[in-house]
Order: structure tokens, then sequence, then C-alpha cells
């Protein structure tokens, strides 16, 4: 286990609550609890994937982790050079400055930057917020930037709409990392775009880690490109995290029976991979709504009478590995099995 | 062999006049779809394989889209209600002919099974119109019978009251479930589904494709199943036609195609995502570039600018032809030149 030094966030008991009104007077009746208790820890330098499927919440962590919300309850801890900020106690102004330690990358390049402005207002812009650049130096660490993510100086004077979905996308990172934050919440940041370009910004993303000694969160849907990305991973089921584990390990041997159906039902683009997908009945709970005990007993093909009434919590099962499942120790679970491609 | 076809498309071009040009949408495509077979066309935004689409049941607009070239032949054999061949891009795309295909004999399943019902009446009354339309001899209660007999053979729980449910009150794997119902309630014997999985979970996603092929496993039907997703292809079809900037690259069948692809396009998306059961790479392999611009396509071969075995002189300047490099095998690519057989114009049955 990592020491408290390597770490560089700490979220606990995170819950987001939004309240679902109702008539005239917009009353209140009840909350979609989109994130319902998520505790997780990021190492600095590392990725942690958060994976599920929509609605599940995994992208009201990332923003809650942020601060696009203000999150209902919880701890959000950041270790910032030997200092731990609570970024709940934060005053507005406080909070506006500790902003450029942690910014995003939208999904859909298309909607997430403003058309009336140009490359170099773009990624210009957060400099100029922060007061951290002005003038030439600003242009200097815009092209320096620019560069960095692939795209040339000539495109500074360009607007959005003249360039195609994977440069845009690179215009949102240009301008997420530009004013050098320490996290990054990727949220979904290559689902949008096409298959041959999504393998390039998912490279670029590795190679910018690596030089800008960047932690990311990565968010996203599909368990190949996160796996790809991810040191660790965690498995997010109706507002609660099910599992957390090294990714090589969660691949090959899930302990959550969510996480195994999560895997087997990734398309393989192998015609000879035989039909051995295990079928998952049903839908994803509402969040709004969610059944009593463990959130995924309605769907879980182990599910005994405890999982009905009783809420799994999320507990190391052996070092790294944390469960949320009342038979975590007993149930002998189907993971990937790429043995054979490595000797080969 | 020719009595197994159902669909016969040869050198069909549908290209959009607009204002900054002529954006050759579909430029030359020639394919057959087999009866009860699983015709798996793949390819980038932009890359033609929905407007092919669309251009089989007539459905694109014009202007500014035109079929300015090739046949589109649905053969009507013994068991269907007419005789002969029809070439689908000769009929009015707003006349009686065409309409009676659509939905009956070719109905489609869209990517987003919310803009493609109608938000304002019942899932129900959206089937029971299309059985009213299609089905002769049918009365109201029968077809409302038939909608609900369709809606539970889709998988959709308490058919009988979902009947008289609106679009926004279903899921998105229940509309799709309903889409599906409602395409096939006319038993067409050709389904054409684009990304009918796209917007959905994956654990969704599994549950419609599992529908799907037991669904074609009982009804017979031929499918073309349009994707962009690599997984989703192997999984469906029987053939596969990879399609780039209009034109196909390279088709095979999905054993062949995923076993030894030919085309450096092919091979590059192939390489390019991550394989979830392979070890993992420190790095992806990209295909470097980007897709050109329509307006501004390459000369010669389209893919010429990003291809890693670009031969100067030969595929800047030419376009190769769609040759056979092997039994149901044909490529699109100067490195199998040397394979004579140009299969460009396929010759009548």
């Amino acid at each position: 286990m990592a020491d408290d030094s390597d770490l560089l966030l700490e979220v606990n008991d995170l819950k987001m609550y939004f309240p679902i009104q109702k008539g005239l007077l917009r009353r209140t009746t009840g909350y979609v609890k989109a994130v319902d208790g998520v505790s997780l820890s990021i190492k600095k330098g590392e990725t942690l994937g958060l994976v599920g499927e929509s609605g599940c919440g995994k992208t009201t962590t990332g923003r809650c982790i942020v601060r696009v919300y203000q999150p209902t309850e919880g701890e959000i801890v950041f270790h910032d050079e030997g200092e731990a900020v609570n970024l709940n106690l934060l005053a507005r102004q406080e909070l506006k400055a500790f902003r450029r330690n942690m910014q995003m990358i939208f999904q859909d390049p298309f909607s997430s930057l403003n058309p009336r402005m140009t490359v170099l207002e773009l990624v210009g812009e957060p400099l100029l917020a922060h007061g951290i650049a002005r003038g030439q130096e600003l242009e200097d660490r815009v092209a320096e930037m620019v560069n960095a993510v692939g795209l040339k100086v000539e495109h500074l004077p360009r607007y959005p709409h003249s360039f195609s979905g994977g440069q845009r996308q690179r215009i949102g990172i240009a301008r997420a990392l530009v004013q050098r934050p320490k996290l990054v919440v990727c949220d979904e940041p290559v689902s949008a775009l096409d298959v041959s370009v999504q393998s390039q910004v998912v490279n670029l993303l590795q190679d910018l880690q690596s030089e800008l000694d960047l932690t990311y969160l990565f968010v996203a849907h599909d368990m190949s490109v996160v796996r790809q990305v991810s040191n660790r991973i965690a498995v997010m089921y109706v507002g609660k995290l099910v599992e957390v584990a090294e990714s090589e390990e969660l691949l090959r041997n899930p302990k959550h029976p969510y996480s195994e159906t999560l895997l087997s039902a990734v398309p393989r683009p192998n015609p000879h991979h035989a039909m051995q997908r295990l079928s998952l009945e049903g839908e994803p709970a509402d969040p709004a709504n969610a059944p009593p005990g463990c959130a995924f007993h309605p769907r879980c093909r182990y599910m005994e009478d405890i999982c009905q009434n009783e809420v799994p919590e999320l507990t190391e099962l052996t070092p790294g590995r944390h469960v949320a499942c009342h038979f975590a120790d007993q149930l002998q679970l189907q993971g990937i099995d790429y043995s054979a491609s490595i000797q080969s | 062999m020719a009595s197994d076809t159902l669909l016969e498309i040869k050198d069909l071009m549908t290209h959009f006049h607009l204002q900054e040009g002529i954006v050759r949408a579909v430029d030359g495509v020639s394919f057959e779809v087999r009866r009860g077979q699983t015709l798996g066309i793949i390819g980038e935004s932009g890359c033609g394989k929905s407007v092919t689409a669309h251009s089989i049941l007539r459905l694109v607009p014009s202007p500014p889209g035109n079929i300015v070239n090739g046949e589109i032949l649905l053969h009507r054999g013994e068991n269907g209600n007419g005789d002969g061949l029809v070439d689908l891009a000769q009929l009015d795309p707003r006349g009686a002919d065409i309409r009676a295909i659509r939905g009956a004999e070719i109905s489609m399943v869209f990517q987003e099974p919310m803009t493609s019902f109608g938000p304002m009446h019942t899932i129900g009354n959206q089937i029971i119109e299309s059985i009213l339309l299609h089905q002769e001899g049918v009365d109201g209660s029968e077809a409302r019978e038939l909608a609900i007999e369709n809606l539970r053979r889709v998988g959709i729980p308490r058919a009988e009251q979902i009947v008289d449910a609106y679009p926004h009150q279903l899921s998105g794997g229940m509309r799709q479930r309903a889409m599906i119902a409602m395409a096939l309630s006319c038993s067409p014997r050709l389904l054409i589904a684009d990304e009918p999985t796209t917007a959905l979970d994956v654990t969704i996603q599994a549950q419609i494709l599992e529908l799907m092929t037991a669904l074609q496993d009982e009804y017979g039907m031929a499918v073309i199943f349009i994707t962009h997703n690599l997984g989703v292809i192997a999984e469906v079809a029987d053939e596969v036609a990879v399609m780039y900037l209009g034109r196909i690259v390279e088709q095979a069948g999905v054993n062949e195609l995923f076993d030894n692809p030919q085309h450096p396009y092919t091979q590059g998306l192939l390489n390019s995502i991550p394989h979830i059961d392979e070890a993992k790479l420190a790095r992806l392999r990209a295909i470097e570039g980007v897709v050109p611009d329509p307006y501004d396509i390459p000369s010669g071969c389209a893919f010429s600018d990003r291809c890693p075995s670009f031969m100067p002189g030969k595929c800047d300047s030419a376009m190769p032809d769609l040759a056979a490099t092997g039994p149901e095998h044909r490529v699109r690519c100067f490195l199998y030149s040397e394979a004579e057989e140009i299969v460009t114009e396929v010759a009548d049955g």
C-alpha cells in the first residue's frame, strides 16, 4: 500500500443528491442519489479508471472532485506539496485560485469549446483568468502547449469549426493542461471520436501524463480503453463503487459479479471468440429509487437472501483490492483470459 | 447462387450537391446481400455507410442528395408479394411503390430510438400504424394483438401495458427493443440496422445483439448491420465490407477479414483499437492523420495520405480497383494488384 506521502487526492464518503422537485411550489419530493458514499484515493502520477454504465454516477463523481458541483456530503482532500487541503472548506476566492490544480477534459469536443473564440483565446483564457500570464508570455505558453498536443502555431488564429473532432479534442486538452494542473479529470475523452482518432488521443494523453507529471481520473464506459490507460480501475454501479483493483488484476480475476458481467459484455474484435457471454438480465436500477440491499441484486446471478436486505460495504479483500459484495471471498468469477495471446 | 441473392447493389453513387461543392458520400459501391445472411458495413464517420443504407430505402433527402448512378436491385423471389426484380434506385422516393416496400419488405432500425419514434404517439399506435398500412385484411384490434405479440417477442416485459406507453417513458434499451419490434412487425426480408447499439450501454448492447441474432434465426431475414465498432461486427456479421470515404476498400467473410486483413486501412483499424483479451500494449498503434475533408479527398487512393505502405507515383495517381485476392476476399489496394480478376463490375448471376 502507498503511504500517505504518495497520495494526491482522497475522497471520503462523497455524496451528491439531486433534489427531484414537483409541482408549482417546486417542493422536493425525493432525491436522485447520483453518488452515494464513494470513497477513493488517487496516488501521484497514476491513472485511476472509473467505469460504469450511464447513470451510475461516474461523471458526477468526477465533477464533484473538481467542484463543478458542491457535493451534498463528504470530504475531498487534495495533497498539495505536503499540505492537505480540504476542498469543501475553501472559500470562493480560495477555491478559484485552487482550481488551477484540477482540470477537466470533456467528452464532446463540439459543445465544450466556445465557437466564437480562436484557439489562442480558448487555450489562453485560463492563463488570463488565473492571472498566470499575459501578452507575449501568454502567447508563448499557448504556442508551447498547442505544440505539445500535436497542433501547429498556424492554428492559433482559427476557430473551432475549422477543426475535426480529434483536433478539437486536442484543443480541449491544451486548454485543460496549459495551467499545469496536478490532477486532470478526463470525462469520456475519446468516446465521441472516430476509431482511428481514439487511439491517437489515448496515446497523446499517456505521453502528456509522463511529460507533465499528471495524475488522471479517467472516467469512461469502454472497458478496453480504460484498461489501456489505467493503473487501477474502480467499477461503479448506481452511485456506489462495487470494486477497486489493479487494472490487470481486475480484468483477470474480477471479484464482484457486476465487474464480471461488464467484462463479459465487451464485444471482442474476434469472430472466433466463443459465445461464452454471461447474459445480464434487466437494466441498471434507478438512482432515485435504488433497490434495498445491494443495488445489483435484481440482476445478480449469485443473489442470496442477504443481498436483498443488507448493503454490502466496500471492504479490502486483499491488499489493494476492495470489493462490495457479501460473497466476494467465496465466488469463483470468470475474468478475461489472455494467457494464450501472451505466448503467441 | 443467384436465387440466394436478396439485394444487389451495383456501382451505387449518392452525391450531395452543396454550396461548398459536391460531396461524393457514396462513390461506386457494389455488394450483394444473401437471404438470411448478415452483411456488416464498418467505417468511420463520413465513410458513407449510413448514406448507403438510406439510399436503399430512398431516404436520402433530395435536394441536396441524389442517387446519380447505379442500381439497387431487390429480388422479390417466389415467396414475395411480387415477382422479379425491382430497381429501388429508379423508384420515386415519395411514390407508392417505395412506400409499400419501406417498413414491409425492408425495414430499418436507427441509432437513436428516441428520435426515430414520434414523441406524440404511443409505441403501440406507431407499431399498429405500420401493421395496418402494410398488412391487408387486418383490423384494428387484431393489429393491436399483433403489436403486443411483437413487443413480447423482443423481450419487453408487461407488453400489454407498454403498448400504451409513450417513447419517453421507456429506457434506451427498451426503446430500442420497441424499435426492433416495429421494424419486425411486417416480417421484413431485409432489416437495415444503422448503429443500433451505439447509444446503449455495453450490457444492454449485449442484450440487443443477442436478441437480434435470435430473431434473425427465427424470421430468417437478411440484415445489413452498420457500425463503427469492430467488436460488434465480429459478433454479428457473416460478411464484412469496410468502407472509407464513399468506397468499399475491403470485403470478405468475417473470419477471413479478421484473420487475414489485407487493406492497410483495415489492418490499421484492427491494430489501433485496444484489445481487451490480449496483453496490454505500452502504446496503441494509431493510424496517422485524420479522415480527409470530403471536399478535399486526396487524388488516387483516398487512403494514400495516411497509408503506412504508401507507394509514391502509384497510390497518388490512380484509384485502385476492388480486386479479388482470394475466394470471397476483395481488396482495393495496389499492394495486391498482381491479383488479376477485377470484380468492380460484378457480372449478373
